[in-house]
């Protein structure tokens, strides 16, 4: 069963059937999957999402594939959590975590996107997958690769997180370090995938693999009661999830799922990285690229493919882009952790550091809601903060060192 | 100045093909317009309306980004590579 009706140009228009085609041919403008609409509302309902699995696979109508998917079974679903505990620290009326550190099965949100993409891509006959990544991406399709029987190859810039690559090393795939950044990775990946017959999730799967990314935001309009938040922030690096999640909303509200979609979107940057922010603050519709600089590596992309599209989001929704420093990205990640006992990455901590600045600067009022994305896992960017803990209490194996430690006791 | 141009899938039913292509010019610019008349029908599938490089379209001399050199108007030396790469690619 299909509800797609091809591959649409974002910039110029121009229609095209189902391929896997990922410019326009004339203005080399992103395609984008267009539904049938009037189909979907027939079987797409709030009743019959009463009845399907807790996966990203109850919002099938709404995604682009053609049969049945061949991974994602345990995908996607991940908690809303009311966060209390920073909510307070933040002066704020009501905070949600939506939590994506938990995914399954590689602990970021890149789950949802390449069970969409390897799916699509089985459908379109291909035998190998790759990607180009900065790690998180890389871990789930190698993940996914394996259960749905792709050979494999992921693109890496060299110098990631060393619990990145082994959580891709460990499926037993190829794994190929550049000696460059990422964009020069994405690069050399969108030259290779013209020469290999080969399915790059995010090169010539990407108007497929990108929809993954709206069931977060269908799930956060679900798990608040079939409402939209009020105000929404969200990491970026290509800016993909910030256009997606928006897409998805606006699907919702027009199946009738929600009843309004006032949401406002809130970017979030890392310093060293920020082409949307400042194209943001300098007022101006072009992104210039930058060379990045930051501890965030998941989200350190100078050239964001989808910069352009989530800025318009941030400016008609009535949002903002904001940006932190490493070291408020550190005490993001600490302030997360140590309030509602979440261990996020890198990226996690960029969206919390940039929520607390906007709440404290009164863009995000103190008397709203507002809903914090949570993309990704702490245990995959360990080096981040290990010389920023407390030490460890070492000692003997003696009640006596232990009081002279730690003091109190009877 | 002749310097060697790689043409995206996209722009291969132009150059018959050919995956890369020679051309001169002393900068990006002059060499678009050596693209066009070797290939007629290039430059505006390069350049929007108003003869601005396309924002779907990233451009490289040597590896770097145009954007990060002088744009159009970088200068060209013989033997440069010129890539060009359709932009709309990655996530993380």
């Amino acid at each position: 069963m299909t509800y797609v009706k091809g591959l649409k140009c974002r910039e110029c228009g121009r229609t095209y059937p189902k391929a896997p085609q990922f410019v326009c041919e004339w203005c080399f403008g992103p395609l984008e999957v267009v539904y049938d609409y009037e189909k979907i509302k027939k079987n797409f309902t709030k009743k019959a999402l009463e009845n399907r699995a807790p996966n990203m696979w109850r919002y099938r109508e709404l995604l682009p594939i053609d049969g049945d998917p061949v991974c994602g079974h345990t995908s996607g679903f991940t908690p809303l959590v009311e966060a209390k505990n920073l909510a307070e620290v933040l002066r704020i009326k009501k905070c949600y975590i939506k939590d994506d550190s938990v995914n399954h099965p590689t602990l970021s949100f890149k789950d949802r996107v390449v069970a969409v993409a390897l799916s699509k891509a089985k459908e379109f006959g291909f035998k190998t997958v790759a990607c180009a990544s900065t790690g998180n991406l890389a871990n789930s399709v190698a993940a996914h690769s394996r259960y749905s029987g792709f050979d494999c190859y992921v693109f890496v810039p060299y110098d990631l997180e060393t619990s990145k690559i082994l959580s891709s090393l460990i499926y037993g795939v190829n794994l190929v370090a550049v000696e460059g950044n990422y964009d020069e990775v994405n690069r050399l990946c969108a030259e290779i995938a013209m020469n290999f017959p080969w399915a790059f999730v995010n090169v010539n799967i990407r108007p497929y693999y990108a929809e993954g990314s709206k069931t977060y935001g269908f799930e956060i309009a679900e798990q608040l009661g079939f409402r939209a938040p009020k105000n929404i922030v969200i990491p970026a690096a290509s800016g993909s999830l910030v256009t997606k999640i928006y897409k998805g909303l606006i699907e919702f509200y027009q199946l009738g799922l929600i009843s309004e979609f006032k949401t406002k979107f809130f970017i979030a940057q890392a310093e060293g990285c920020a082409p949307i922010v400042n194209a943001f603050k300098e007022n101006s519709n072009i992104i210039k690229p930058v060379k990045p600089k930051t501890i965030a590596k998941s989200i350190a992309i100078g050239n964001p493919a989808d910069g352009v599209y989530a800025l318009e989001i941030v400016k008609k929704t009535g949002g903002y882009a904001e940006a932190v420093t490493d070291e408020e990205i550190i005490e993001g990640i600490k302030l997360l952790a140590e309030t509602e006992g979440i261990f996020t990455e890198t990226a996690g901590g960029v969206t919390v550091a940039v929520a607390k600045k906007l709440i404290e600067k009164g863009i995000i009022p103190r008397e709203e809601e507002v809903v914090i994305s949570i993309t990704g896992n702490g245990l995959k960017t360990q080096e981040a903060v290990q010389n920023h803990l407390k030490p460890v209490i070492r000692i003997k194996p003696s009640l006596e060192d232990f009081k002279n430690h730690i003091k109190g006791g009877v | 100045m002749s310097v060697q141009v790689r043409i995206p899938t996209p722009l291969l039913s132009l150059t018959g093909g050919k995956k890369e292509v020679s051309a001169e010019g002393a900068t990006l610019k002059e060499v678009i317009e050596d693209l066009e008349r070797q290939f007629p029908g290039m430059k505006e599938r390069l350049c929007d309306e108003e003869g601005n490089l396309r924002r779907f379209i990233n451009f490289f001399v040597n590896d770097e980004d145009v954007r990060f050199l002088e744009g159009e108007n970088t200068p060209l030396k013989e033997g440069d590579i010129v890539s060009i790469v359709p932009a709309i690619a990655g996530g993380s």
